[in-house]
C-alpha cells in the first residue's frame, strides 16, 4: 500500500501494466517528450522508449483509427485525448469503427481511451467538458469514471485488460487533489461494479467522478444518514447496486458534474423509477450543471458547476420531502 | 507447351513471378467476381436482398491483382468493390452472397450487408460505410506490424471520391511519418456516387503522395498484371522496412454507386469508351497473344466459374435467415483472438518462399 495522488496511481497503473505486458502501448499528443499535458506519462519515454510511447500528430481520428488497427492484430493502445473535450475530433472512429467491430464482424478491439475531463479552473467551454454521454449512448463502448486514487488505479488495469474499447474518464480536478491508499502491485478494480463509499439509510446519492467528493463531503457536513454510491462504470451501470440502495433508501439524489440533459443521471433515474417504483418516497432528482456550455470567468462557472452547497441543499431537500 | 519458370529470379525477362497457373487464377478470381456480381444484382432485382447491392463492374483487375500478391501473414482491409480480394483470400461466393441475403451462412450471419463484411479468419477486417475509416484502422494494424518488427503488409482500397476527407490526409500522413508497411490502393473510377473528379480533387490524388513522403504510382486499373506489379513493388517495399506505397489505378465504374442509381450523369462516350476496355475481355485476350493460351482452355475456365457461382447461390439460397435473438448478441468481445491467415495463392508462397522474404528483408 502506499498514499498516492489519483494522478499517480493512473501513472502507476500504466506503468506497471506496461512493463508486465509489452503489447500494451500508448499513444497521443505530446505523451512522449513531454510526459503528457498533465504528466500521467511523465518518465514513460524514458523507460519504454519512443515506440511505446508514441507521440502522434495532431489528428484525433488517427489517434482512435491507429489504436483499432493496433488492437486488432494484438496490441493493447492506451490512447491518450489531450483533453476530453476533444474525442469529438476522434468521434467518427470511436463510435463507427471502434464500438461495432466486435458486433458487426466478431473481431475484438482491446482499447482505452484516457479522456482528461471535468471543469473547474477557467478551462473554458472546450477543456472542461463531461462527454460520457456520448459515449453510454454507443453500443460496444464501455465508460468508466474514477472518483479515487485505488480506483483510478484499479479500473485502469482492467480497462487496459478488458477485450473492449473502453472510455476511461480521469477527472482533471482529482489528480492532484484527491489522494488515497492505492495497493502495490497488480490492482484490479473489475468494470461494472459499484462500491458504496458511505452507508447510509436515509438517502442515496449516486454519483460518479468529482460528485463522489461533493456527495462524501456534504454527507460529512449535514451529519446526515446520507448513503453514497459511487457508480464507478457508467457503462453498463451497476443496476443491482442502483436499486439495492434506492429501495434501501426510497430517496435518490443523483449526482454528477456532466450536464443535465440525457446525462447519465437520467439513465439512473429511469432505471429506478421503473424498477424501485413502489420503494420510493420521494421523486428522483439530479444533482448537475445545468444545459449550458461552460463558462470561462470565475463566478460564471462556478455559478454552473455543482457546488457543495448545491449539494448539501439538494440532500436537504430531499431528506425533508 | 512450354512451362513458365516462377517467382525467384527477378530479370527483366521473368519480372512478373508469374506462372502458369498464376495467371489462371488471376483470371479466375476476375471471373468470380464477375460473375458473382452479376448474380448478386439478380438476386437483387428479385427482392431477395435486404438493404442496397453495390458492385464493382468493371474494376476486377484491381482487387484481384493487388490482393493477389499477400503473403498468408498479410493483412487486408477490403473495401465495397474489391470482391475479387475476398476471393484471393479464400471467401467463397455462397457466402458472399448469403452475406447480402442477410443469411445466417453470410460471413457476417447477418450483422451486417452487403460489402460490409470480412472473414477474420482469414486476415480480413470488414469496412465501414465511413469513408475512407478503413485506411486508419489499416495504418495501425501497419504499425502493429512495424513495433513487432515483423515483415508483413497491411493493404487497403479507397476511392478517389474518398481522398477529400480529412482522414484520408491523417491516414497518409501518419503513414508517411512513419514509414509504415502499408500498402494503400486507390481506385480512381472517375465517379464518387454521382460526383466526378473535378468536383472532388483539384490535383490528381497520386500526385499528393510525394507530399506525404512516400512513391505514389499510376497504374492503368484494367490491366491486372499491371497491378499485380504495381503492388508486388509496394509490398516489397513495405516488407523491407521502406514504408508505404500509393498506388492510383485508373478504371471506371460500369455500373451505378448501387443497384439503385441509374447513372444518368455518366457520359454516354465516356461509358463506351472504358466498356472496350473491359479488364476480362483484355486478360483473355493477353492470355491468348501472349502467353500461349488456347480458347477451349479460358472457355473451360469460364464454365467452371459459372458452375461454382451457380452452385454457391444454390447453397446461399438454402442458407436459412438468422434467429432474431442474435440480433442482441455479441455487442462486446468476452475474449481477443488473433486475425487467421489468408489462403494466399500466388505461387511464390506455397514455395517456401515466405522464409526466404523474411532472410531478404534482414529479419529471422
Amino acid at each position: 500500500m502506499a498514499e498516492m495522488t489519483y494522478l499517480q496511481a493512473i501513472s502507476d497503473g500504466l506503468r506497471e501494466e506496461m512493463r508486465r505486458d509489452e503489447s500494451v502501448f500508448c499513444l497521443g499528443e505530446d505523451i512522449g517528450a513531454f510526459g503528457g499535458a498533465f504528466k500521467v506519462t511523465d518518465g514513460f519515454i524514458e523507460e519504454f522508449g519512443a515506440d511505446r510511447v508514441l507521440d502522434t500528430p495532431l489528428a484525433e481520428n488517427l489517434i482512435v483509427g491507429a489504436s483499432i488497427g493496433a488492437a486488432i492484430e494484438g496490441m493493447k493502445p492506451v490512447a491518450e485525448m489531450q483533453f476530453a473535450d476533444f474525442i469529438s475530433c476522434g468521434f467518427d472512429q470511436l463510435v463507427n469503427v471502434a464500438a461495432k467491430m466486435h458486433y458487426r464482424q466478431g473481431v475484438a478491439v482491446p482499447m482505452v481511451v484516457r479522456l482528461p475531463s471535468g471543469g473547474g479552473f477557467s478551462g473554458g467551454a472546450f477543456h472542461s467538458q463531461n462527454p460520457e454521454a456520448w459515449f453510454v449512448h454507443s453500443p460496444g463502448l464501455k465508460v468508466v469514471a474514477p472518483a479515487t486514487a485505488d480506483d483510478a488505479k484499479g479500473l485502469l488495469v482492467s480497462a487496459i485488460r478488458d477485450p473492449n474499447p473502453v472510455c476511461y474518464l480521469e477527472h482533471k480536478g482529482l489528480y492532484r487533489h484527491i489522494k488515497g491508499e492505492v495497493p502495490d502491485g497488480e490492482h484490479i478494480v473489475p468494470l461494472g461494479e459499484a462500491r458504496v463509499a458511505r452507508q447510509g439509510e436515509e438517502l442515496s446519492v449516486i454519483a460518479y467522478g468529482s460528485a463522489v467528493h461533493l456527495a462524501m463531503e456534504a454527507a460529512e457536513q449535514l451529519e446526515e444518514d446520507i448513503e453514497v454510491l459511487d457508480l464507478r462504470t457508467v457503462s453498463p451501470l451497476d443496476t443491482d447496486a442502483i436499486l439495492a440502495s434506492a429501495r434501501k433508501t426510497g430517496k435518490v439524489l443523483v449526482a454528477h458534474e456532466a450536464t443535465q440533459s440525457c446525462g447519465v443521471g437520467g439513465e439512473v433515474a429511469a432505471v429506478i423509477s421503473e424498477h424501485a417504483f413502489e420503494d420510493l418516497d420521494a421523486p428522483v432528482r439530479r444533482l448537475t450543471t445545468p444545459d449550458v456550455p461552460i463558462p470561462f470567468s470565475p463566478p460564471l462557472e462556478q455559478h454552473v458547476l455543482p457546488q457543495l452547497d448545491d449539494m448539501k441543499e439538494a440532500c436537504r431537500e430531499l431528506l425533508a420531502y | 507447351m512450354k512451362l513458365e519458370n516462377s517467382s525467384s529470379v527477378r530479370d527483366g525477362s521473368r519480372r512478373s513471378g508469374l506462372t502458369r497457373n498464376d495467371r489462371v487464377l488471376l483470371l479466375r478470381y476476375m471471373l468470380l467476381m464477375r460473375l458473382s456480381e452479376e448474380r448478386g444484382l439478380t438476386l437483387y432485382k428479385q427482392g431477395k436482398v435486404p438493404g442496397s447491392f453495390y458492385d464493382g463492374r468493371g474494376q476486377e483487375a484491381i482487387s484481384v491483382g493487388a490482393s493477389f500478391v499477400l503473403g498468408p501473414r498479410d493483412r487486408l482491409c477490403i473495401l465495397h468493390r474489391d470482391l475479387g480480394a475476398h476471393f484471393v483470400r479464400g471467401v467463397t461466393p455462397d457466402r458472399y452472397l448469403a452475406n447480402y441475403m442477410g443469411r445466417k451462412d453470410g460471413v457476417t450471419g447477418g450483422k451486417d450487408g452487403n460489402m460490409h463484411f470480412g472473414d477474420r479468419r482469414l486476415g480480413c477486417v470488414g469496412m465501414v460505410s465511413m469513408l475512407p475509416d478503413m485506411a486508419q484502422v489499416t495504418n495501425g494494424i501497419a504499425l502493429a506490424f512495424k513495433m513487432r518488427g515483423e515483415p508483413r503488409v497491411a493493404m487497403t482500397f479507397f476511392g478517389e471520391g474518398a481522398t477529400a476527407n480529412g482522414q484520408w490526409h491523417e491516414a497518409m500522413n501518419f503513414a508517411g511519418i512513419h514509414r509504415l508497411p502499408a500498402v494503400f490502393v486507390l481506385e480512381n473510377n472517375k465517379f464518387a456516387y454521382s460526383t466526378p473528379t473535378d468536383l472532388e480533387y483539384a490535383v490528381d490524388p497520386v500526385n499528393r503522395a510525394e507530399g506525404y513522403g512516400f512513391p505514389g504510382v499510376s497504374v492503368d486499373g484494367n490491366d491486372v498484371e499491371a497491378l499485380f506489379e504495381a503492388a508486388r513493388e509496394a509490398a516489397e517495399r513495405a516488407r523491407g522496412g521502406g514504408g508505404p506505397t500509393l498506388i492510383e489505378c485508373h478504371t471506371m465504374r460500369m455500373h451505378g454507386h448501387g443497384a439503385h442509381d441509374d447513372m444518368r450523369y455518366v457520359p454516354k462516350e465516356m461509358f463506351d469508351e472504358w466498356e472496350k476496355r473491359d479488364p476480362i475481355d483484355r486478360y483473355e485476350r493477353a492470355l491468348t497473344e501472349q502467353h500461349g493460351f488456347q480458347r477451349p482452355e479460358l472457355e473451360s475456365i469460364r464454365t467452371d466459374c459459372e458452375r461454382e457461382v451457380a452452385e454457391g447461390a444454390e447453397k446461399a439460397l438454402a442458407s436459412p435467415m438468422p434467429e432474431p435473438e442474435r440480433g442482441l448478441d455479441g455487442v462486446y468481445a468476452d475474449a481477443w483472438e488473433p486475425l487467421g491467415d489468408g489462403k494466399a495463392p500466388w505461387s511464390f508462397w506455397s514455395e517456401g518462399a515466405e522464409r526466404r522474404e523474411r532472410q531478404e528483408a534482414g529479419v529471422a
